[in-house]
């Protein structure tokens, strides 16, 4: 075994075992520490895939930015201190599990129907070449430039929506 | 390429062992021996009065989601920043595009007041 699937095992476990603990907690504030640590070791994994650009977006992004808005909707929400668990009686605890099972099923039959890769030795080369933003921004501004404009309109739309919300005279 | 990324996790384990020497030793280390009287909060030595927890500024969620927009814009440019040599008079203007969205969203913010704390 060595060193790379070791910390594959590592953070795979480690991604399980938060995004287990994160969906069993009652108090939603752990929840989205737990979260937190789940997205940490998806960045991992995303190292191992050399996607070092998506790695740190990751981090920076979703667990720095996303994360601290969930957090901020908690709080908004201010839910006291009686935290009662979504799943009440013992039949929702069976449908979860079965839901859970359907899901890992697909997971598995996908996980086995995956085409040929392609040979090993393209990302390293593209890697070296272009370095591991360019991998991403070369086809980002080439082919793919229209949806980088959407996704300004879309920003907008969230700066002024959020405005609205947060200034209206109620 | 693995290599390169041992800092991150010795990074990892000196904070995670900080914090576990914090934690664990003042419990170790501690006298805890509450009583009721011990426990109660401080208001200035009289019983206290009414909730904690007061209502949550919505200023604090406006000022997280303007961050969140922003930090979004700065990864797209940090992407075309990347490449942009390659890119020319197209890739110029394309980001123009972007960035003159964003400028207008950060311009509504202002005049609408969402940039003042108060």
């Amino acid at each position: 075994m060595d060193i790379s699937q070791l910390v594959f095992y590592t953070f795979a476990g480690l991604a399980v075992a938060s995004s287990v603990l994160m969906i069993t907690r009652r108090n939603p504030v752990y929840s989205v520490m737990y979260l937190v640590l789940t997205l940490f070791s998806v960045a991992a994994i995303f190292v191992l895939l050399e996607a070092h650009f998506l790695a740190a977006l990751q981090v920076v992004v979703y667990a720095g930015a996303i994360l601290v808005l969930f957090l901020f909707v908690i709080m908004l929400l201010n839910l006291g201190h009686e935290f009662d668990p979504d799943i009440r009686g013992k039949f929702w605890w069976v449908v979860g599990f079965g839901l859970g099972l359907v899901l890992f099923a697909e997971l598995f039959v996908l996980a086995r129907s995956v085409p040929e890769a392609p040979e090993s030795d393209l990302l390293a080369r593209l890697l070296a070449d272009q370095g591991a933003v360019g991998m991403v921004a070369e086809p980002l501004f080439e082919n793919y430039v229209i949806a980088v404009e959407v996704t300004g309109v879309l920003l907008l739309v969230a700066m002024v929506g959020s405005v609205v919300i947060a200034k209206r005279k109620v | 390429m693995l290599r390169e990324y041992i800092p991150v996790l010795m990074i990892f384990a000196m904070s995670l062992g900080a914090g576990a020497i914090m934690v664990i030793g003042s419990a170790i280390f501690s006298n805890y021996r509450p009583t009721t009287v011990k426990k109660e909060a401080y208001e200035s030595g009289m019983p206290p009065v009414g909730d904690a927890r007061e209502r949550f500024a919505v200023k604090y969620y406006i000022v997280a989601m303007l961050f969140l927009l922003f930090d979004v814009e700065v990864v797209f440019l940090f992407t075309w920043g990347a490449v942009f040599r390659r890119l020319g008079l197209f890739g110029y203007v394309a980001i123009m595009i972007f960035i003159v969205l964003l400028i207008a969203g950060l311009l509504y913010e202002w005049r609408k007041g969402a940039l003042e704390w108060d």
